[in-house]
This record gives structure tokens, C-alpha cells and sequence, in this order.
């Protein structure tokens, strides 16, 4: 351990105080300011998801304007996809990437600063937004995280400019990222770590992106069309100009279909790395997983109209974008097959990394069998734009993506910061949070069912039970989250020592480096056989 | 509609106390129409084998955590890969997925067949309410949500219907085949009543078409699907199915009702008249935006008491009501309401809350204003 303090100390000249931060160039230092911008946001966006369920806990207009919870729903979904769940991942590729390639840090560790530290710009302004809201100075965005046109356009309100720039930012911010993993992957590999040698974290992150480089500039192009439909006199998205409301739906969601993997694919990597290390057995069809991520990242390039099946498509376009979604299941469900062949006959032990994946395995399936119902044209016409799906999409996002996140902080954290977490706070969590996600979302199955669209501040009376259910368990998980802070932060301010290995038996280069991890990762690179 | 007894314990007793609740469902309801039909078959079919699917994958996946712990299995097995079963894992699915797309491939070409329809209803989405108009019939209104707004603030019991409900209902005869034609005057909204399985959007610049046949008599409840606006969750659809008899007596009605309200349009009012036809028609058509009280929503709807439009130049007050102001919010009314109702309405805002400039608005000059 001293010898590696010392091998490092010559060429280790990071600044102290804030300027460590601001000027960092190191992935530990950057992907730990990307997992405190995430959960901060995490708390900010919760705050605003718990005013919106204590508005729907009762019929009737208690607490906001609907003109406000609309502003409500439209930050909610724009800050908890961009503001916490992607740059929880880029968090996590920036810390991991590096030690499990066995490389010393990322390959543009400058771009990595810049990347980062767009993010609180654009966030500080879309919050300003809101903010002027609060004071009485303006709307912020209200049209939904899916901004359609015209209501975005011509409809919007003078905070829509800002949320352009903001998203502007988001998309550059992310595309950085994107090239520093693809350069890093490429170029630093340890010697002997041939592609299909790679951890399948390393891999979906890698197809990743490319999903984000081939689609950010997509959100960058439809929203710079709405900058100048807004200010500059073109009408690409108003009818009333010649242009097409209905294009403006085809643009987001080509960027919006492959976002939704960008923000499922690493999560995919997380739970392949957890299951094979408490299941003390080695993942099972490690190519079928590379190849099935591939799979879906393709077709998710060819599935976008089937969240437009009621914009009234040709009866030959509904039924290709319905087969082409059907065919996402297969690719979904061999993942979810290794999964449990991983666990198979196995030596299974229960730590919180490993509850949460297995929660994740459960609940994400739940979600991948809602997908499959929906993308059935003949049903989605009932299902489409109610609670049913704002149901499929949280168990996807929050008990898939959010909760893979929260695996990989148990499971890594120890490799962080040298301590072991407290096993019994992170189980209170864990149970907490998984009950209370599913008294939250499950209700909402039902009421879309019956009837209940989204995004509605006031609903008729026979949707009250349910609604009243889940605002219960939305107060519950979102306070559970304050044992999740805590946990960390008692965990960065010590505990146990942590092992090099973390957990018996645990596979990989990040577990063969002592913990915590040296600053500079690998600086001899170690040799894969 | 299949209503299931309330479930037990805690949530029970918490949720019986309150007096709001009426009956729930749980799923999906058949509805009245063989769109509808088609839309409840293929869900149960797709639903059921998902149910299966998840029974089989959850019981393994619960048998293996059951069984295979560290302390049950100390010694893991060794493998990683079985070709045959990848195989099995790959080719069943594609099976079940083919056993699925077969019914609703059928099931959608018969719901988006609109030919042969006996009649059609223009249905135009406006921020918030619904316009329709009876092709070929000279029938057209708007349709409004009724329920009172006292009710919405919880300074009332909330009736039945609650949010459910409008003060123009829609009439279509029973046993015909009525195409819906969708359209928008501003932003994309869409029509939905579930008892039909019709969603359709309502898009500017584009038309859309839909059906129902509706056999059974009744009255059929829906809202709007897609994000509008502020007032997105307050604008209903309500739909009665009649014996033809009795639909064509309404068509009638509504046009002997039109006729005469087209002809409240030539005589002079007196200021007593504007401003009681002025209040009703302001809280119809304004007030979603301006407020009831004329204070509107600070920087997203401006106020009318003491604006300079609603107590300035006359004239000006005119145009912008019947022409709207581009760009924003404020629609053109000039085409949605007629002479009365626009003199009554503006005569209601320049002399409501306290806007008293005395001046009187009269149809006739609406109409030579247009």
C-alpha cells in the first residue's frame, strides 16, 4: 500500500480545495462530482414528483394551479432523464471504466472536465426557470418532458428559449461524454483485453455510446428547429406555415426511442456485473449478452412511431413499428434468461448490491412485459397517454434504471472510498424502497386501465383509491431516499476497511486494485490472459 | 364495467372514510363498441400470456434464490453457457411473439376500417373544449366541462360525474357506423372514450378519422389524452347513444335552437340582458384562462379587471376578441361564438369587477366589426 502511495506522489499534482474540483481533470474526482450532481437532482426532481402525487393524493385542486403542475410533471421527467439517471451513468462509466479496462484514467480527461461542468449550467438555468416560476415571474417549461409542438412553440412560454439552451448544453455535455468513453475503450485497453474479453459493463457502455452520439444531435436539431419556428419566423412544426406538427413527434422520438436504452443499456452492464459476483459463479452466455445489447441499440433505431400509434399513421406503419417492437422482447428476455442462469445452482448470498439486482431483475420484467403490451397497436389505442403507461415507464426507469444505480453504488462504494457501507442500514433501505416503489407504481396499472389519462392535475372520482395508494407510497420511497444519503455519506467518512476484493470471490481489474483505488487507477497496465 | 370489492386492511379502512370515492376497476372494460371489443380481446390474450410467462420466469428465478443460497449450495457450479437451451430461450419467445402479432394484425385492420360509414362528425379540439359538427346537418357547438368550479376547489361535494361531464352533449344514433373527423384549432389534443376504444389525436393542419357503432343506448364518458395546456384534465367528452327516433327529434332541436339563437343576433339588448348573458358566457368561454373573477394567472394569462384592453379603446377590445392575438394563447372567438354572445361577453368585461366604463356592446356592432 505504501509503495503505491509513494510510486504516486511525484507525478500526482492535484490541486486542493475548490480548485480540485473545478479544474479536474481525474475520472474519480469527475465521475464522483457526476454522482453528487445525480443525486442532488435525484432529491430535486423526488420534491417535485412528491408536490404532484400530494396534488393527486385527493380529487379536487388542493395545492397547485394546473397551469404549475404541469410545470410540475414537465421538470420532474426532464430533470430525473437528464439530470439523474444519464449522468448517474456517465458517473459510474467515469470511476469504473478506467479501473476495469486497467487503463490509468479516461483518454480526454480535459473533454471530461468540460462535460461535466456544462451540466450545472444548463441545470442552473432550467431550474432558474422554475424558480422565476415559484416567485411569480414567469412560467417554466409546461408542456411535458416530450415537448410537443405546437404546444412547445407557438404555445410556450418565454422560459421555452431557456430550456432550449438547456437541453443545447445537455446534448453537447453528453456527446463529449460519449466520445471520451468510446476513445477510452478503444485506445486503453489492457493488453490481452480483446473486445470479447471485455466486462459486459465495459461493453454496454461502449454501445451506449454510440446510441447518444447518434442521437443527441438529433434532441439538438428538433429543438434548434423550435428556436427558430419561436424566433426566427420558420415554420417547421406549425400547420398553419406549411410545416408539420406531426414531423416534429417523428424527430423527438427518433432521438427519444434510443434514449430510453441509453438509459436501460448500462444498467444491463450493472446487473451482469453484480449477479456472477454473489452468485460466486460466472456469467452465464456472456457473448448472447453482448450480442442481444447490440440487438436491442439497433433496433431501438427502428421502433420510435410506436409511441405515436393514435397520431393516425397508415395501418402499414402501425403494424411495422408494432412487429418491430414485438421483436425487442427477444433480445430483453435472453438477458433476463442468463440473468437466472447466472443464479442457477450457484452459491447465493444477499447483500444490498445483490437485493437490488434481483429487485431489478423482478420489477424490470414487469415493466419489459407492460412494453410488450403496449407496442400491441389494437391495445395501445386504450392504453396509450394514461397511467398505464406512466406505470410501465417508472417501473423501467426508477425500478430498472434508478435501481441498478443504486446496486452499483452499494457495489462499488466500498472500492470508493476504502470503507464498507453499513449492511444494515442499506437493507433497511433496500426494503423500504422496493415496497414503496410498487405501492407507488402498481396502482397505476390500474388506473390507466381504467381509464385514467396522465398528466391530469384532477381526475374523476373512481380513480381515488389507487390514486391515494400511490401518493402514500411516493411519500415513503421518496423519504426512504434520505437512508440512502446517509448510508453514503457515513460510508465516505469511514467505516469497516474494505478488501481489495470487496466481496468474496469478485472478478475484475477494479478488484484487484487495493481499495480505495489508487487516484491514477492502472499506471502500469496489468496483463489480461 | 367490472367493479371488484375494495380490498382488505389498512388501505381499507383509510380509504372507506372518504366519502369521494365511487366504484373502481381494475381492468381494462369491453365497452360497447367491437372496436372496443377488439382493443379488451387482444389485451386479455396478451396480458394472460405475460401473466404465464411471468409465473414460469419469477418460479425459477424464485426457486434458484430459495435453493441455491451459499449456505444450501456452498460449492457453485461451474458453467456458463448451454446452446441448446439459448437456442429453446430464443425460438419459443419468437413463437409466442407470432402467436400474438396474428390476432392483432387482424383485430387492427378491422378497427381502422372507416369505409362505408352512415354519417360524420367533425370533432375539433380548441385549449379546452371539444367543437362539433354535424357534417351535411348545419349542427355544430361547442362543448364545454360543467362541472362547477366551486367543486374543483373543494368548496362543494363533488357530484358523481365530476369532471366527467359537459354542458353540450354530443348525440350519435344507435346501430349506425359514425365516422369522427379530427382536427385542432391549436395545439394537439386527443379524443378518447374508452367505452368506444376511440383515441385519436386532434392535430392542426391534419385530419384523422375514426368510427363507432354503438349498439346499446347510454351515455359515454371520456377526456382528452394529450398534454393541451393548463386546462388539459378539464376538458370531458360525453357521448349519448339514441334510438335513431330519438336522435333525429335532438337534430331538430338543435337546430331550431340555433336558429334562434343566430336571430338574438339582430335585436338590440338592453344592458341588463348583455351583462346577465355576459357572465354565463364569459365563465364558458373565458374564464378557463382569464379566471371568474377576471384576475387571470400571473404572467401566463393576463387579468381583464382594469387591463388597459378591457377598460381602454373599444374598438381594439373588439378585434382582439373576435381575432385573437397571434402567437399566443388568446384564440380568435370571432368564428367559435356568435354575435350575441361576443356583445355579451365584452360588455360583461368592460363593466364586470369593477371595470365600470359604462359602455354597452351591442351584436350589431360585433357583426359590422367582423
Amino acid at each position: 500500500m505504501n509503495a503505491v502511495v509513494e510510486e504516486h506522489h511525484d507525478h500526482d499534482h492535484k490541486p486542493t480545495g475548490l480548485g480540485r474540483w473545478l479544474f479536474s481533470t481525474n475520472h474519480k474526482d469527475i465521475g464522483s462530482m457526476y454522482l453528487w450532481f445525480s443525486f442532488t437532482m435525484f432529491f430535486i426532481g423526488g420534491a417535485l414528483a412528491l408536490l404532484i402525487r400530494a396534488e393527486l393524493f385527493q380529487p379536487g385542486m388542493q395545492i397547485v394551479e394546473p397551469e404549475f403542475f404541469n410545470q410540475l410533471t414537465t421538470l420532474h421527467g426532464l430533470i430525473m432523464v437528464f439530470g439523474v439517471i444519464m449522468p448517474a451513468f456517465v458517473g459510474l462509466a467515469n470511476w469504473q471504466l478506467p479501473m476495469m479496462i486497467g487503463a490509468p484514467d479516461m483518454a480526454l480527461p480535459r473533454m471530461n472536465n468540460w462535460s461535466f461542468w456544462l451540466l450545472p449550467g444548463a441545470f442552473g438555468m432550467l431550474l432558474a426557470s422554475l424558480v422565476m416560476s415559484i416567485m411569480g415571474l414567469g412560467s417554466a417549461p409546461n408542456f411535458g418532458w416530450t415537448f410537443y409542438a405546437p404546444l412547445s412553440t407557438t404555445y410556450g412560454p418565454d422560459s421555452t428559449d431557456y430550456f432550449i439552451f438547456s437541453v443545447h448544453l445537455m446534448g453537447i455535455s453528453s456527446v463529449m461524454g460519449a466520445i471520451n468513453v468510446i476513445a477510452t475503450i478503444m485506445n486503453m485497453r489492457a493488453p490481452g483485453m480483446t473486445y470479447m474479453k471485455m466486462p459486459i459493463f465495459v461493453w454496454t457502455w461502449f454501445i451506449t455510446a454510440y446510441l447518444l452520439i447518434a442521437v443527441m444531435p438529433v434532441l439538438a436539431g428538433v429543438v434548434t428547429m423550435m428556436l427558430t419556428d419561436r424566433n426566427f419566423g420558420t415554420s417547421f412544426f406549425s400547420a398553419a406555415g406549411g410545416g408539420d406538427p406531426v414531423m416534429f413527434q417523428h424527430i423527438f422520438w427518433f432521438f427519444g426511442h434510443p434514449e430510453v436504452y441509453i438509459m436501460i443499456l448500462p444498467a444491463f452492464g450493472i446487473i451482469s456485473s453484480i449477479v456472477p459476483t454473489f452468485s460466486r459463479k460466472p456469467l452465464f452466455g456472456y457473448s448472447s449478452m453482448v450480442y442481444a445489447t447490440a440487438s436491442i441499440a439497433f433496433l431501438s433505431f427502428i421502433v420510435w412511431a410506436h409511441h405515436m400509434f393514435t397520431t393516425g399513421m397508415p395501418v402499414a406503419g402501425e403494424l411495422f413499428f408494432m412487429y418491430a417492437t414485438m421483436l425487442i422482447a427477444i433480445p430483453t428476455g435472453v438477458k433476463v434468461f442468463n440473468w437466472i442462469s447466472t443464479m442457477w445452482r450457484g452459491s447465493l448470498t444477499f447483500e444490498t448490491p445483490m437485493l437490488f439486482a434481483i429487485a431489478f431483475i423482478f420489477l424490470f420484467t414487469m415493466g419489459g412485459f407492460t412494453g410488450l403490451m403496449l407496442c400491441i397497436v389494437p391495445a395501445d389505442f386504450q392504453y396509450h397517454d394514461t397511467y398505464f403507461v406512466v406505470a410501465h415507464f417508472h417501473y423501467v426507469l426508477v425500478t430498472g434504471a434508478a435501481f441498478s444505480i443504486m446496486a452499483a453504488v452499494y457495489f462499488w462504494l466500498p472500492k470508493w472510498t476504502g470503507n464498507m457501507y453499513d449492511e444494515k442500514l442499506g437493507k433497511l433501505h433496500f426494503w423500504l424502497t422496493t415496497i414503496s416503489a410498487n405501492v407507488l407504481f402498481f396502482p397505476m396499472h390500474f388506473v390507466g386501465l381504467a381509464g385514467m389519462p396522465r398528466r391530469i392535475p384532477d381526475y374523476a372520482l373512481q380513480f381515488a383509491e389507487f390514486n391515494q395508494i400511490a401518493s402514500i407510497g411516493a411519500f415513503v420511497f421518496g423519504f426512504s431516499q434520505l437512508i440512502f444519503l446517509y448510508v453514503v455519506i457515513k460510508c465516505v467518512r469511514g467505516g469497516k476497511k474494505a478488501t481489495g476484493e470487496v466481496w468474496e470471490g469478485a472478478k475484475g481489474l477494479e478488484f484487484e486494485l487495493p481499495s480505495p483505488a489508487p487516484f491514477h487507477s492502472y499506471t502500469t497496465p496489468p496483463e489480461v490472459k | 364495467m367490472r367493479a371488484v370489492n375494495r380490498p382488505l386492511g389498512l388501505a381499507c379502512l383509510l380509504l372507506a372514510s372518504n366519502p369521494t370515492f365511487a366504484d373502481y376497476q381494475l381492468n381494462l372494460a369491453p365497452g360497447v363498441t367491437s372496436t372496443s371489443q377488439n382493443s379488451y380481446d387482444i389485451h386479455q390474450i396478451v396480458m394472460w400470456i405475460c401473466v404465464v410467462i411471468g409465473i414460469v420466469v419469477y418460479g425459477v428465478m424464485t426457486y434458484s434464490i430459495l435453493n441455491h443460497t451459499k449456505a444450501k449450495n456452498p460449492n457453485p457450479a461451474k458453467f456458463d453457457d448451454n446452446l441448446t437451451i439459448e437456442i429453446l430461450w430464443t425460438v419459443i419467445p419468437v413463437l409466442i411473439l407470432i402467436g400474438m402479432a396474428i390476432p392483432a394484425t387482424s383485430a387492427l385492420l378491422a378497427m381502422e376500417d372507416t369505409s362505408n360509414s352512415d354519417m360524420s362528425i367533425k370533432v375539433t379540439g380548441y385549449q379546452w373544449k371539444w367543437h362539433y359538427d354535424y357534417v351535411g346537418e348545419d349542427v355544430s357547438f361547442f362543448s364545454n366541462l360543467s362541472t362547477p368550479m366551486d367543486q374543483i376547489k373543494d368548496k362543494e361535494t363533488k357530484g358523481e360525474n365530476y369532471l366527467l361531464e359537459v354542458d353540450n352533449t354530443i348525440v350519435i344514433p344507435t346501430g349506425k357506423k359514425v365516422r369522427f373527423l379530427f382536427t385542432s384549432n391549436d395545439v394537439i389534443h386527443a379524443w378518447w372514450v374508452p367505452a368506444f376504444g376511440v383515441k385519436k389525436d386532434a392535430i392542426p393542419g391534419y385530419i384523422n378519422e375514426s368510427w363507432a357503432r354503438v349498439d346499446e343506448p347510454g351515455i359515454y364518458r371520456g377526456q382528452c389524452a394529450e398534454l393541451c395546456g393548463a386546462n388539459h384534465g378539464f376538458m370531458p367528452i360525453v357521448v349519448e347513444a339514441k334510438s335513431e327516433e330519438d336522435y333525429l327529434a335532438w337534430l331538430n332541436e338543435k337546430k331550431t335552437a340555433q336558429a334562434a339563437a343566430a336571430e338574438s343576433g339582430n335585436k338590440t339588448w338592453t344592458m341588463d340582458e348583455l351583462m346577465a348573458h355576459g357572465e354565463t358566457a364569459y365563465i364558458t368561454s373565458c374564464a378557463a384562462c382569464h379566471q371568474a373573477a377576471g384576475e387571470g394567472i400571473p404572467n401566463v394569462f393576463p387579468a381583464l379587471k382594469g387591463s388597459a384592453i378591457a377598460i381602454g379603446d373599444i374598438t381594439k377590445h373588439i378585434d382582439v376578441v373576435i381575432n385573437g392575438v397571434a402567437n399566443t394563447g388568446m384564440q380568435a372567438f370571432g368564428p367559435q361564438l356568435n354575435d350575441a354572445d361576443l356583445a355579451a361577453i365584452i360588455t360583461y368585461e368592460r363593466n364586470a369587477w369593477g371595470n365600470s366604463t359604462g359602455d354597452m356592446v351591442q351584436p350589431s356592432d360585433v357583426k359590422a366589426a367582423r
